[in-house]
């Protein structure tokens, strides 16, 4: 191998935290103007990896390698400076400041006159505006960060790697909150990045992206390494194969839809907010899977969380077995039989320092506390024990015990956690948003699976999803929202990604300022 | 992966730092004079620091819950004032109700604690209904209820009189025992207990938890969130009423200027015993170990000749090092 074309190379990699050896041994190689996928299931060390060639770990044994010289990282500036660049797949933009003042912070272009550093707006502009024609970003540097969307956001991120003269840039989940037309764009920046001899090192779990993609693909399990194999030698199944350790039979689980009596009745509801969902009816019945597709803004999730109670409704009744259903908060939803799964689990979902016991039986607890005093004051801490043990084994959660707090969990089973809570009230109508954002493919599984189960128990299931292969795979139908407008519900057997796509954005007046198309 | 439980000394000394540091400082103070190791030192020491527990204990339902407090403070020298204020002798030259005939013990604490769940109720409101920041709205209510206080103690006919000639039952609650224990050191020790039930073992303590660890998760959860912080700003403030009237029945008397920076001892005390300044974690245990550290080292200081001046100097060190710990306790897994 020509070492002048490896840009970065990790070798014999390990790291460990109390209790988890996270690294075992682990070695990448990337090699100039490439896209290298990292896969993995959750915990399977791809964050840890990427945490230590981007300096915020330091790792216990091996030997880094950036441009051919061996170096030691001390912290994220540090590895900046060297030329590794990483997003995050959660950014942080200051959200007050404009655009260039995020690319440029730390090392704002001055003009220095005596003692004093004045800012050089002018310059900071200029240089903005150069790196964005170069990548081709149709963005004006003097807006309000705030103001951009998930996926500009990023742009701004890349860019701003790109500003420090980055050679390899890490990329974790970044498709995981954007919708398709956002990915095009995403796709089409990392071409011209890696046309310029820059690396890109890409962790994801959506398998088409990865194949239209990548050069190479490096698979991880349990913190080893389990290869590297060019991206043309592969097919989803063989990645599948080789993440898992054993043969994946299907994507979704088969079942057999069996269709039951309407159970959930939306009527006319319009949100109390002027800019969100307007006159929204559906009906859901019991059994039933129900998808709800949309672009990002289509307020899908602000329907779903006033149904819920959380957001105040302006007009319009919500049925539930045909009675109408009067929900002002969350608790008088939980005791209507409902449950939501939300979009941010981080923000809405998990308690970090809380332990998983606490996380589990939190929901229940509140709205049923006589199941767990018996009438009397206290709690009984057997009954909480047997609760979260009981979907421990039955999500197949990996923690140490049921004191550990949430926050030292994977990202997967963190949400196995969640869906534990929401499945311990009992709900009659489950609704999951994104159920499965950013969590590994054998994970899914086990939701899909569940999500089956439910609807076999004649339950009804809502499932928000951007996920083009996972609406159509898993829904009986499809419902399609468009800038808070309902644009048309979808056979589950006859939808196509064009109509969907066509619904998503038939309300659509004019095309968004910037970039995406 | 590989899970293995072995004893990690460092971890273990990061974990139960405050215990280790109370022992520590015992130890020294010992060393230096053995007469400190005593019965009587103790309950010097615990009796000191009952008032100090009862206000930390409703300071910590208020930090667990994620929000904070700085009126208590000013609420235990409003109540001291209102106690005292019911609980003169019939015969008082100087008295603050003249003709209010001598109430029972039970009654000055009552209202005590009764007008302290209604302005903890009120600072609950503005937080909870209001929106505005804990920080701020209790900084606000400090002042008015310092104001009340003022205004209370400067009525006709007392005009600013420290008050005095208190019912020897009501002056019992601060300085009488029973089989040595002093009342007061048994109320502290009773609120801790209830405390610690109310927390570990009821919903109310789970849910406060749920709101201080993550306020929007909680709401999802089903819980009121409101109605959680109403309760946990009554709660304490029955605890600084009560807290109030104990300090009242200690000394024998109140002015308007009890209980001044209490709060901010309450807070520290909860810093150092371990609660999160950012809510969700919380203790008994360490909160108690808190106060009596502070306790030990004014006490203890003092006992071995140390300037008084010192003691402030010591206290903020610790506080300081208590924080910094905490960090890399969360840090740690870096």
């Amino acid at each position: 191998m020509d070492n002048a074309d490896i840009v970065l190379q990790l070798q014999g990699i390990s790291k460990s935290f109390p209790g988890v050896k996270a690294l075992d041994n682990v070695s990448l190689t990337v090699k100039k103007g490439t896209v290298h996928a990292l896969m993995g299931e959750n915990g399977a060390g791809k964050s840890t990896l990427m945490k230590c060639a981007f300096g915020l770990y330091h790792p216990d044994e091996g030997s880094i390698f950036v441009g051919g010289q061996q170096v030691q990282l001390r912290d994220a500036r540090d590895a900046m400076d060297k030329g590794v660049a990483m997003i995050h797949q959660e950014l942080h933009p200051i959200r007050t400041r404009n655009i260039m003042e995020n690319i440029w912070v730390g090392r704002v272009p001055y003009k220095k006159v005596g003692p004093i550093h004045w800012v050089d707006e002018k310059k900071m502009q200029a240089d903005t505006q150069a790196l964005f024609d170069e990548l081709e970003i149709q963005l004006d540097p003097r807006r309000s960060m705030g103001e951009l969307a998930a996926a500009h956001c990023q742009l701004v991120e890349i860019a701003r790697a790109v500003s420090y003269g980055a050679k390899v840039i890490i990329m974790d989940e970044p498709t995981s909150s954007l919708t398709e037309s956002e990915v095009e764009l995403l796709f089409r920046i990392i071409r011209r990045l890696t046309s310029q001899g820059v690396a890109i090192i890409y962790i994801s779990h959506k398998m088409d992206e990865i194949l239209q993609i990548s050069n190479e693909v490096t698979i991880m399990r349990d913190g080893q390494l389990v290869g590297c194999w060019p991206a043309a030698e592969l097919t989803q199944d063989l990645i599948v194969a080789r993440m898992v350790g054993r043969k994946m039979e299907s994507r979704f689980p088969p079942r057999t839809p069996n269709i039951g009596a309407p159970y959930l009745e939306v009527e006319h509801l319009t949100s109390a907010n002027p800019h969100s969902f307007q006159d929204i009816s559906f009906t859901l019945h019991k059994g039933e899977i129900l998808g709800l597709g949309g672009l990002v803004g289509a307020q899908r999730t602000e329907l779903m969380e006033s149904i819920f109670g959380l957001r105040p409704i302006a007009s319009g009744t919500v049925k539930i077995g045909g009675k109408p259903a009067k929900i002002t908060c969350a608790q008088d939803a939980i005791q209507q039989g409902m449950a939501l799964l939300t979009e941010e689990r981080r923000a809405s979902g998990i308690i970090p320092m809380l332990s998983v016991l606490e996380n589990t039986v939190i929901a229940n607890q509140t709205a049923h506390t006589r199941q767990y005093t018996g009438g009397k004051l206290f709690l009984s801490e057997k009954k909480r024990q047997q609760d979260t043990q009981q979907y421990i084994d039955s999500l197949s959660i990996k923690t140490p015990t049921t004191k550990t707090p949430i926050q030292n969990l994977s990202g997967g089973n963190q949400q196995k956690v969640l869906l534990g809570r929401w499945l311990l009230t009992g709900p009659e109508i489950l609704i999951l948003d994104e159920p499965t954002r950013g969590i590994d493919v054998g994970a899914k599984y086990e939701i899909y699976t569940l999500m089956a189960q439910m609807a076999a128990e004649g339950k009804c299931v809502i499932m928000i999803s951007s996920e083009m292969p996972e609406l159509m795979g898993m829904s009986d139908r499809i419902m399609v929202m468009c800038e808070g407008h309902l644009s048309g519900i979808l056979d589950g057997a006859n939808a196509t990604d064009e109509r969907i796509m066509m619904l998503a954005s038939t309300w659509q007046k004019a095309p968004e300022g910037g970039a995406v198309q | 992966m590989t899970t293995k439980k072995k004893f990690d000394p460092k971890q273990f000394i990061i974990n139960n730092a405050i215990y280790l540091i109370l022992v520590a400082l015992v130890i020294i103070i010992t060393v230096i004079s053995p007469r400190f190791f005593s019965l009587d030192v103790a309950r010097d020491i615990l009796m000191q620091s009952a008032v100090r527990i009862v206000v930390a204990m409703g300071c910590m339902f208020i930090i667990v819950s994620g929000s904070a407090d700085l009126s208590g403070g000013r609420m235990v020298g409003l109540t001291a004032l209102v106690s005292a204020s019911l609980a003169q002798q019939a015969a008082a030259s100087l008295k603050f109700w003249p003709g209010l005939p001598e109430l029972p013990a039970f009654v000055p604490v009552l209202v005590a604690m009764l007008v302290g769940v209604v302005l903890g109720g009120f600072n609950g409101w503005v937080v909870a209904k209001l929106k505005v920041p804990a920080f701020l709205a209790t900084l606000g209510s400090q002042m008015i209820i310092f104001g009340f206080s003022s205004l209370y103690f400067n009525m006709e006919p007392n005009r600013s009189q420290p008050l005095g000639s208190l019912t020897q039952s009501f002056r019992d609650i601060g300085s009488a025992s029973l089989f040595g224990v002093p009342y007061i050191v048994m109320i502290a020790l009773v609120v801790m207990l209830i405390v610690w039930v109310l927390q570990t073992k009821t919903c109310l303590g789970k849910e406060i938890f749920a709101v201080g660890g993550n306020l929007e998760a909680a709401r999802v959860s089903g819980i009121n969130v409101f109605k959680i912080q109403m309760i946990t700003y009554s709660l304490a403030g029955a605890l600084y009423g009560l807290a109030g009237s104990m300090e009242a029945a200690r000394t024998a008397s109140a002015t308007s200027a009890y209980g001044n920076a209490y709060e901010l001892d309450a807070i520290a005390s909860c810093i150092v015993g371990g609660c999160s300044i950012a809510g969700g974690v919380g203790t008994v245990g360490g909160v108690f170990a808190g106060v009596v550290i502070f306790n030990v080292i004014s006490y203890g200081l003092t006992f071995i000749g140390i300037s008084p001046y010192w003691q402030n100097v010591v206290k903020g060190l610790i506080i300081i090092g208590a924080v910094a710990l905490d960090v890399r306790k969360y840090s740690a897994k870096k």
